[in-house]
């Protein structure tokens, strides 16, 4: 991967701040693939809870399982967050803030929802 | 593996140092945004918990229009989309491209945030305030704080439209607007667990 960024920077002339600054650089392609997809994960969604035509556990289980896709499509066709080592250290900071968040959300839920049961 | 490839770059060229403080920049930005993601997911946290806490107060299905709510996140998806061309056209040193990207996302995102703002306004004429009960306290705290956040990036997105016409597309200004694609990019991911958690559970 050293090989990579010294083409890159062989390129010589025409370095910009962009390109090799931010986890990635997007193209047409992926930006407009990222859009489709996510508009379609968008409006699944929405349209199983207007239309209401699932059980109440299915819908959520399928709303939340779209949410957690498209997040991933914003991830990678709009922050170009993969597998590339140059992503690396970007998807490790990302993991530790989801540690984080893992135990702020499960954990407040955890002891508020006992505290409800054990003093209702 | 970044160390070995940026002192390869900073022996090369001298220019090729701001590529490298460029690329530190970007990754400090994202750091910010994974502190960010720490407090929206607190703020998550005591929405779950207060959920079902209307206080005799209107529950979600009550107040919510899901019409609205999907149009305002389609405006913030365009945007989103819009200024990833923003993004292409600046590598492209296409200045004329890049101002009518920004402008072009200014809008979709002033779009957003007048919904937003025109649908808690209405919420707190109804007297469906964040005082009304411990769930509107949160909705309004969760959805305000990213609406706060969108307000910013709106006005991030100003100062680089000014910057881009003044001083061109610098290596410092293609700097910036790569840090603001990452906040705007950021803002659209946290949307799409607001519009789960708040509007489609609130309405289910």
């Amino acid at each position: 991967m050293n090989q990579t960024s010294i083409d890159s920077v062989g390129a010589g002339d025409s370095i910009r701040a962009g390109d090799s600054a931010g986890a990635g650089k997007g193209t047409f392609r992926s930006y407009a693939t990222g859009f489709i997809l996510s508009v379609a994960l968008t409006a699944i969604p929405f349209v199983l809870v207007v239309q209401g035509m699932l059980s109440y556990r299915v819908t959520r289980i399928a709303i939340f399982s779209a949410a957690i896709v498209q997040i991933l499509v914003h991830l990678y066709y709009f922050l170009h967050i993969n597998a590339s080592s140059r992503a690396r250290w970007y998807v490790l900071a990302m993991l530790f803030a989801l540690l984080i968040m893992l135990l702020i959300v499960g954990g407040t839920i955890w002891i508020m929802y006992h505290l409800n049961y054990r003093l209702m | 593996m970044t160390g070995e490839a940026v002192t390869i770059s900073v022996m090369r060229t001298g220019e090729v140092e701001h590529t490298d403080t460029a690329a530190r920049k970007a990754f400090g930005f994202w750091i910010y945004l994974m502190t960010d993601l720490v407090l929206f997911a607190a703020l998550f946290a005591t929405f779950a918990v207060m959920s079902r806490s209307y206080a005799g107060g209107p529950a979600g299905k009550d107040l919510f229009s899901l019409p609205d709510v999907f149009t305002e996140t389609m405006f913030l998806l365009s945007s989103s989309a819009t200024y990833g061309l923003a993004m292409l056209a600046t590598y492209n040193g296409r200045k004329g491209l890049v101002l009518a990207g920004l402008a072009v996302t200014f809008v979709l995102g002033l779009g957003f945030i007048s919904m937003e703002v025109s649908e808690f306004h209405a919420m707190i004429l109804d007297g469906n305030g964040p005082w009304r009960s411990a769930f509107l306290s949160a909705v309004f705290t969760l959805v305000g704080t990213h609406g706060t956040h969108v307000i910013f990036g709106l006005i991030w997105m100003l100062v680089m439209m000014v910057q881009i016409f003044t001083k061109g597309l610098t290596a410092p200004v293609q700097s910036r607007l790569l840090c603001l694609s990452m906040f705007w990019h950021f803002l659209d991911i946290v949307w799409i667990g607001v519009f789960t958690v708040v509007y489609l559970m609130g309405s289910m």
